[in-house]
């Protein structure tokens, strides 16, 4: 049985390599169906071991072959399923799933060969996320990580006749890349410390071969390569261009999986987190900060997507914040319902822009309830689910992170619920903008309006479905007792940190249920108030002011960014290619090539094609032949002393 | 005689006829230079055949060896003479002169 | 001083004043001349050897018949004096000056060779020059050498011919 766990990556690998290579021979309904299949089968057998799991406990490790054998140091390509790796196997093919089902409607206007191309590496970066996920050491781990970078760069750039798109894949890449440095400078620390990265030794007793400043440096870097993937400050300007790749792409992508790694990571090696509370402040501080910041971006923006990749961005603050008070399951429990109402959102918005022909900015939408009323409701719920209004999931995730924050420290809390009643207002600002009032578009869109096919409702509607109940797995003490199952199912994947923290007990009480609904309430207000200013939305073409105009221009992080990084970095290369390269590099190998040429030319002048010269050197050699055998041992004498 | 003058004049003989080759333009003078040269080799060739005390040589024949090859290398200068006058007399028939120095189609 | 010294010096200053002239002279048919009498000198110094057989075979072969041919060839080609312009005055220095670089290099070689100090050449004395002796040698251990060389002459007869050939 437990070779199942093999077979889970094999279908998406198969999938790749059936679209991508056959992807001329192949119609559209085959590719869709290949594409789509291979993640549904990997499902299915993601089920059957999630119940395993959940029946048995953590599956053992399986060591495919091995993959680096150099001298003492072996690594294993090994594959670990256990309680955390099960269930965001689950989100991933799951989520996966039914977005390789909406891509087929969304994406079908692409001729055969790049529609071929779109789900090759849709079912790629599939592989690479559940290596990541399933890995038994941080190799494996790396190696999905780069994984899903590459693909991210490729589907981002998947209309790459436009430089624009591609200057965003670049970026994104090239933005991975400065966080991956980290992450691997984290690996070769713990290699070098444990003489293995498989997560059985490193977490087996950390602090035998740890000193307090090795802990805090590999969390640190670790941390950093988090950054990068999980689009965190500073490293977060590539997520909101990543918009430049198709819908279902940002969906997964940017939404619900691979930006997760970041937050897989931490959880996995959250015992070596919890031995280091200075960087976990760093983190609750550096995830607070983005949450809040993301947040006041996504106030001023016009373009549907930009506004959830900015609410991506934020979110995933909020995650890092729960794992950086400690709060490991409340993290991975916004993971999972933010994979729901965030992939609903992004689809919805795919939706929209697919029934307006493309067109992206609010400013010209409006009151499209009544022309498309399925996206319209499973948009409404996801926007409730993501404000956290009870009782849909975000309410209860979103509060297992604020109430570890309270305990931990009260301004945490403070600012965390500031930035929630940010994420209230904004969203509902994108609902009405969107689907509230009077349309504001062009007479020829209107006419374009209908509600989308079923391969793109369906989807929808069970991703609302879940955004809506998903929370009931991680109902709080104060609630029901015993209610939350989530955080007994990954209880041991996190044990040795709560023993090592010594977590408090729950504290039930009706302190935290004032907090709770108080904090409810407000949202409720946030969420009427902007849904009357926004009902009501006309559209000027005034520019913006003030705060406004900063905001809007995103803080003017990416300028700044390229003042000080792009611009100088570019006037090195600059340098680097005319002066060291031109000059020096290639006048030096050139210039061996012209001395080549010289030296040839002159010693052919020796050719003189008269015979007489010829004995003339023939003559002269063997005098000089005779004089040097001759004095053979003087010679060899002297040339030992030079030498 | 010291076996020093007759190598001495062998070796004069020999640098007599490589300075003729290299210094005259006429092929068959410069021909001349190289017979005279096979002989100054022959010469000591047979000097040193009646060298005494003898240098002992496993399975040689005393001084014989020496002469015999004298011997042969006048077949050989036979033959070369015949082979090369007739060379020279086609590069005659040719270029209308024996001059070497027209002979430079090697150039370069 | 006996009579083989004074013949051995005198042969050898012929041989080089004969030689010398050969370089020297301007006429190639003089040049054939002289190096005939090089020969001459030559053959007397075998005599003086006692290689007899050698000596007459170098009269014969060399004097006899490379040398006529040789003249055959210029008065083929009418040479009376060297018409042409003379060689660059250089050219002419240098390879003097590499011929005595060369005599230089030999001589110093010869002189001070261990196994040539203390030994003397066998004047006047000794058979090995006897042409019984020589030919019992050369039709016994170089009998294959001595066929070969029937074959080397015949090729380059053959040799002669297809180069001289007018077309």
């Amino acid at each position: 049985m437990n070779e199942l766990v093999y077979l889970v990556p094999l279908f998406p690998l198969l999938g790749f390599l059936i679209n991508g290579l056959c992807r001329k021979q192949l119609s559209k309904t085959l590719t869709g169906v290949i594409g789509s299949g291979a993640i549904l089968i990997s499902f299915i057998i993601s089920i059957v071991l999630f119940l395993q799991v959940k029946a048995n406990g953590a599956l053992p490790v399986h060591p495919l072959f091995t993959f680096i054998d150099a001298g003492s140091f072996k690594i294993d390509f090994a594959f670990q399923v256990d309680q955390l790796s099960s269930l965001f196997l689950l989100i991933i093919t799951g989520v996966g799933f039914l977005i390789h089902v909406y891509s087929t409607s969304y994406m079908h206007d692409e001729e055969g060969p790049h529609f071929a191309r779109y789900f090759a590496y849709l079912n790629l970066f599939v592989f690479s996320m559940l290596l990541l996920v399933m890995g038994a050491n941080y190799v494996i781990m790396f190696i999905g990580w780069e994984g899903v970078g590459l693909c991210s760069y490729l589907l981002i750039g998947y209309w790459f006749k436009n430089d624009n798109y591609n200057y965003a894949a670049k970026k994104a890449f090239i933005m991975n890349r400065i966080g991956d440095l980290g992450f691997l400078l984290a690996i070769f620390w713990i290699i070098q410390k444990f003489h293995a990265a498989d997560y059985a030794t490193v977490f087996n007793n950390p602090g035998a071969a740890l000193s307090p400043a090795d802990v805090t440096g590999i969390t640190l870097l670790l941390f950093v390569g988090a950054t990068g993937k999980s689009a965190q400050i500073p490293l977060y300007t590539w997520l909101p261009d990543a918009m430049a790749g198709p819908t279902p792409v940002s969906a997964l992508i940017h939404a619900a999986t691979m930006v997760t790694a970041g937050i897989y990571m931490i959880a996995r090696t959250n015992i070596l987190y919890t031995m280091a509370p200075s960087v976990q402040a760093v983190i609750a501080i550096i995830g607070l900060a983005t949450a809040v910041f993301a947040a006041t971006i996504a106030l001023k923006q016009n373009d549907i997507k930009k506004v959830l990749a900015y609410s991506t961005v934020s979110q995933l603050g909020y995650m890092f914040l729960g794992l950086g008070v400690g709060a490991y399951t409340g993290a991975v429990f916004h993971v999972m319902t933010h994979a729901f109402f965030k992939a609903c959102l992004f689809l919805g918005a795919g939706s929209v822009i697919h029934a307006m022909g493309g067109e992206q900015d609010m400013r010209n939408m409006g009151g499209l309830k009544k022309y498309m009323p399925v996206t319209q409701v499973t948009f409404l719920l996801s926007c409730l689910a993501i404000a956290g209004v009870p009782p849909f999931s975000g309410f209860f995730s979103k509060d297992a992170i604020l109430s570890a924050a309270m305990e931990k420290n009260m301004a945490l809390y403070i600012v965390g619920v500031l930035g929630a009643l940010l994420t209230a207002f904004y969203m509902f600002r994108l609902y009405g903008m969107t689907f509230l009032g009077s349309f504001r578009g062009t007479h020829d869109q209107e006419h374009h309006l209908h509600e989308s096919p079923k391969a793109i409702t369906i989807p929808l509607v069970v991703l609302a479905a879940l955004a809506v109940v998903g929370g009931f797995i991680g109902i709080p003490e104060v609630f029901v007792k015993d209610g939350n199952w989530l955080e007994k199912f990954l209880a041991p994947v996190f044990a040795r940190s709560a023993q090592l923290s010594e977590a408090k007990p729950a504290e039930g009480g009706s302190m935290e249920l004032v907090y709770m609904f108080g904090v409810a309430a407000i949202i409720i207000i946030v969420i009427v108030i902007a849904w009357n200013k926004f009902k009501k939305y006309e559209k000027s073409t005034a520019p913006e002011t003030g705060l406004g105009k900063v905001l809007a221009n995103k803080w003017y992080v990416d300028e700044i960014y390229d003042a000080v990084f792009v611009r100088p970095l570019n006037a090195l290369a600059g340098f680097l290619k005319n002066v060291v390269e031109k000059s020096g590099i290639d006048g030096f190998v050139n210039g061996i090539g012209r001395f080549v040429q010289y030296s040839s030319r002159q010693l052919r002048l020796l050719q003189s094609g008269l015979a007489g010269s010829y004995i003339l050197y023939m003559v002269l050699s063997i005098v000089v032949l005779f004089i040097i055998f001759w004095n053979q041992t003087q010679i060899v004498q002297f040339l030992s002393k030079i030498f | 005689m010291p076996i020093q003058y007759y190598l001495t004049l062998s070796a004069v003989l020999f640098c007599i006829g490589v300075a003729g080759a290299l210094t005259r333009r006429n092929a068959i003078i410069i021909f001349m230079c190289i017979e005279l040269m096979l002989n100054a080799v022959n010469l000591m060739l047979v000097a040193l055949s009646k060298m005494t005390p003898a240098p002992v040589i496993p399975g040689g024949n005393g001084g014989t060896d020496a002469q015999l090859f004298v011997f042969f290398i006048m077949v050989v200068a036979a033959a070369e003479v015949s082979v090369g006058l007739a060379i020279i007399v086609m590069m005659y028939r040719n270029v209308h002169s024996i001059d070497v120095n027209f002979l430079n189609r090697l150039k370069n | 001083m006996d009579i083989t010294q004074i013949l051995f010096w005198v042969l050898s200053a012929v041989a080089l004043f004969a030689a010398i002239m050969v370089l020297v002279s301007k006429n190639p048919v003089h040049s054939v001349l002289w190096l005939i009498v090089v020969f001459f000198a030559i053959s007397g110094h075998y005599i003086l050897l006692n290689a007899q057989f050698l000596a007459i075979v170098n009269l014969i072969v060399y004097a006899g018949a490379i040398m006529v041919l040789f003249l055959f060839v210029i008065m083929l080609m009418n040479l009376n004096a060297e018409s042409d312009p003379q060689k660059n005055i250089w050219m002419k220095v240098i390879g003097v000056v590499t011929g005595g670089l060369l005599l230089w290099v030999l001589v110093s070689a010869v002189r001070s060779a261990g196994e040539m100090t203390a030994r003397e050449a066998l004047l006047k004395k000794g058979d090995i020059g006897l042409i019984q002796n020589l030919g019992k040698i050369l039709f016994t251990d170089y009998a294959v050498p001595f066929e070969i060389s029937s074959v080397l002459f015949l090729s380059a007869m053959v040799g002669a011919v297809v180069i001289g050939k007018k077309d």
